[in-house]
């Protein structure tokens, strides 16, 4: 595919030379060099923090590069600025941060068109329905952004660049936030854009994905170049391996556990939401067994944040009868009183809430194991640390010690840290938010090895993530939330990812009302 | 109460409304895109004192005004390369201004404490100004009332319907996404905080140049705070801002007409009717909280680093 590319259009639209980026304490980008067709789809593969956001940020004129050279169309420019990029015909979708919930539709399109252009176009939003008719995108361009799921707005994304006319679309993973149904309907997309000329540069950690949608693929590591393949000839494996160097042992799976006994149930959780932004809770019963893990999956914004802080008491309305942990009712006490009964809590944000970002890690121990190093009000400062410094060293964490300050950490290393300080506290429930997003692929080892070690001492773990591979790996039973609702709980190998994927896309509403009216 | 006292107290009242008005309008800018200024009332004070040297100096109010309007945007200068070049926290940074603006003011004022001038003189409009009541209550006043309200329609206009505005409510709900899309956040807060500097100057002049053409040490009286609240309490509306600012007017005329009245309610008590009252009306407004968060800038108080990408 990529040969006939070549010969028909002997001009690259983009190359990139030796690109250098240099950040404080950190290459981002080490002379990488790149090369893109006119119709080319091609993948920026990489582990996070191997150079690839810079590297696209560079292009689309957010970073200004160190050194190097980029060449459109065959002629050197310098892209300034994300307005100099979209002149140019560039444009990006981004993984996050990057649309107006307050603004409309057709308002968030307006913001990222010069003038010229928006008089170019003459009715944005007649243009907008037709772009969305020819596309298949059902993109309305007065609906407000706040009110569009995740899906819906990536397509947003994608049309605000498909009105300029594009030449060189950017996507920054943008299947992580998709359902399995979702992600084909965007590559067809990208497929019939790329038929018609368009480049396409694809950033994605998915390798499966890779394969079936990427002529030609860039490798990073570390911020360096180091190699480029045909995805339709590799497998997955062979792409991980030129990714992560020779660790890339893929994961044979774990030894799947089931309990018996109820340790934890939800019955018939109801709750509105707190924000505009926010998914209400619709009927959510489940049972947590000893010994076991739970996988909830689900895209992003479909209810899990609601449904993790009101089982942790961080969202502080209490609800009576609706929790039980060891038969005790959970619901009308506080997050700490939670947390004395059995509960431990692992947030999805780290900085923030896992952990207090400018406090030391040995403050951060504190925080949630205050009953064993605090007497008569003070604090036994010496076992603080002694604790702090054996977490560190159990889990490996990289810092400088126990008085490091938890923001200085990087993520994955502050995220074993968290877990560490969890798992210590032995729970009876361990509730745990996307425990190894943005974790590199030794520390989630770490991290899935310490949460099954977790689960066969006889704590029950509710495991929440948009991972779903990662769900698959780790859990022994699963369900999906759509939209604040709760699918059935199956065993992990009586399903499949097509079923979960049908979940997460809400299928099973539907039948479950029916199924009650018929009741 | 007659119909005369009653024309007074609404003519009155929108003459007090009037600073407050300039004020929280400018504010009401300079939060949409994100950045709090506490400084209000220290922006204020200057705007008044150099408003009234300079009048007073040239015998021209217009230069008066003119000058109240620089010192407040050299203030609010002060204020933006501190929170938006150096990242410093904004409200430390606002009350500093203020503490800064207080003493300031005293100081390069006392030498013209006592000192009067002409000031702004009502506009007499022909026809209306003649009209039974509303000519009183609505047409004779001095030309800044009018402005205020000029000023109050177009920002209305910009901020609802132009791309002005939408960048501005961009750069307000969510700064890395203004940034990644090519919008110069920086600038446009610059420009905004700036905005709010001239109209703080400006409510500063009105008070030295209209409402009582004199200076005297800390005569704004907590206008600038009243002016912040008031921006919050009106949902960042326009519209409620021109409605709060004249019914804080109103109440606080209606405290001395009240006393006036020889009610027999400590004077103390009743000096609190204009906030009282005007905190009541703004949160009835506001009662529904959820619409309400929708209209907040999310990023208001937070710095931006253009130079981290998040």
């Amino acid at each position: 595919m990529s040969e006939t590319l070549k010969k028909q259009n002997s001009k690259p639209r983009l190359e990139l030379l030796n690109i250098t980026k240099q950040y404080p304490g950190c290459l981002a980008n080490d002379q990488i060099c790149m090369t893109l067709m006119p119709g080319e789809i091609h993948a920026l593969l990489g582990e996070n923090g191997a150079g690839k956001s810079t590297l696209v940020k560079t292009i689309y004129g957010v970073v200004s590069p160190d050194s190097g050279q980029i060449l459109w169309d065959g002629h050197e420019v310098d892209i300034k600025s994300p307005s100099k990029a979209r002149d140019l015909g560039i444009g990006m979708v981004f993984q996050h941060f990057s649309l107006f919930e307050t603004l409309t539709v057709a308002q968030n399109i307006e913001l990222c068109l010069s003038p010229a252009q928006l008089v170019a176009i003459g009715n944005l939003a007649e243009r907008i329905t037709k772009l969305s008719q020819d596309y298949g995108l059902n993109v309305d361009p007065n609906r407000y952004v706040h009110s569009l799921s995740i899906g819906e707005r990536q397509r947003v994304e994608i049309m605000r660049c498909l009105v300029q006319s594009v030449k060189l679309l950017i996507l920054d993973e943008p299947t992580s936030v998709l359902t399995p149904q979702e992600v084909a309907g965007l590559f067809d997309v990208l497929r019939q854009l790329s038929d018609e000329g368009c480049s396409i540069l694809f950033i994605s950690h998915k390798l499966h994905e890779v394969t079936e949608i990427c002529h030609n693929a860039t490798i990073l590591r570390g911020g360096k170049f180091v190699g480029d393949c045909q995805p339709a000839q590799e497998t997955p494996a062979t792409i991980a391996k030129m990714m992560v160097g020779d660790l890339a042992e893929q994961d044979a799976g774990y030894e799947k556990a089931y309990g018996e006994d109820v340790i934890f149930s939800a019955h018939s959780l109801n709750l509105a939401a707190k924000h505009p932004f926010g998914t209400s809770l619709k009927n959510i019963n489940f049972e947590l067994l000893k010994g076991e893990i739970l996988g909830i999956a689900g895209v992003a914004g479909n209810g899990q944040e609601e449904l993790m802080s009101i089982i942790s008491g961080e969202d502080n309305r209490s609800l009576k009868g609706v929790f039980t942990l060891d038969d005790q009712d959970l619901g009308t006490l506080s997050a700490g009183a939670r947390r004395r009964n059995g509960l431990a809590y692992v947030p999805e944000e780290r900085l923030g809430r896992g952990a207090v970002p400018e406090m030391s890690l040995s403050e951060n121990t504190l925080l949630t194991h205050s009953r064993g190093f605090v007497k008569s009000g003070l604090v036994n400062w010496k076992a603080v640390k002694s604790y702090a410094k054996q977490l560190i060293s159990q889990y490996n964490v990289k810092c400088h010690g126990e008085f490091s300050e938890a923001k200085s950490l990087s993520g994955g290393n502050l995220q074993k840290f968290i877990m560490g300080r969890e798992i210590g506290q032995n729970p009876k429930v361990l509730i745990c938010a996307h425990p190894t997003w943005g974790v590199d692929v030794g520390a989630a080892l770490a991290i899935h090895q310490a949460l099954l070690a977790l689960r066969d001492q006889g704590a029950a773990i509710l495991l929440i993530s948009e991972d779903i591979d990662e769900l698959f790996l780790l859990a022994d039973r699963m369900a999906a939330v759509c939209d604040g609702h709760l699918s059935p709980v199956v065993r992990t190998e009586k399903t499949s990812i097509d079923q979960i994927g049908q979940w997460m896309a809400g299928t099973f509403i539907n039948a479950n009302d029916s199924a009650e009216a018929t009741a | 109460m007659d119909i005369d006292l009653i024309t007074q107290v609404l003519f009155a009242a929108i003459k007090t409304g009037t600073p407050l008005l300039f004020i929280a309008l400018g504010e009401a800018i300079c939060e949409k895109t994100g950045v709090l200024n506490l400084g209000q009332e220290g922006m204020m004070l200057m705007g008044a004192v150099v408003g009234f040297m300079a009048a007073y100096g040239t015998g021209n109010a217009g230069f008066g005004l003119l000058g109240a309007m620089l010192i407040g945007m050299v203030m609010s200068l002060i204020f933006g390369f501190l929170v938006l070049h150096l990242g410093a926290n904004q409200v430390a940074t606002g009350l500093a201004l203020t503490i800064f603006g207080t003493g300031l003011s005293a100081f390069i004022g006392s030498s013209v404490v006592g000192q009067t001038i002409a000031g702004f003189q009502p506009v007499y409009i022909p026809v209306l100004s003649d009209l039974p009541v509303v000519g009183k209550v609505l047409f004779s006043h001095d030309l800044l009332v009018y402005l205020a309200i000029v000023l109050a329609v177009v920002i209305a206009w910009v901020a609802n319907k132009t791309r002005v505005g939408l960048t501005i409510k961009a750069v307000g709900e969510n700064p890395h996404a203004a940034n990644a899309i090519g919008i110069k956040v920086l600038r446009v807060r610059y420009l905004a905080v700036m905005f709010g500097g001239a109209m703080a100057g400006l409510g500063g002049a009105y008070m030295s140049l209209v409402y009582t053409p004199m200076w005297v040490e800390n005569m704004t009286a907590g206008r600038g705070w009243i002016a912040l609240a008031l921006v919050v309490f009106a949902s960042w509306r326009i519209g409620n801002i021109v409605l709060g600012a004249y019914l804080f007017g109103l109440a606080s005329i209606m405290h001395l007409v009240l006393q006036g009245m020889g009610w027999s309610i400590s004077p103390n008590l009743l000096a609190m009717l204009p906030y009282v009252a005007t905190i009541v009306v703004m949160v009835i407004i506001s009662a529904d909280k959820f619409k309400e968060k929708l209209l907040a800038p999310r990023s208001l108080g937070k710095p931006f680093d253009p130079r981290q990408m998040a």
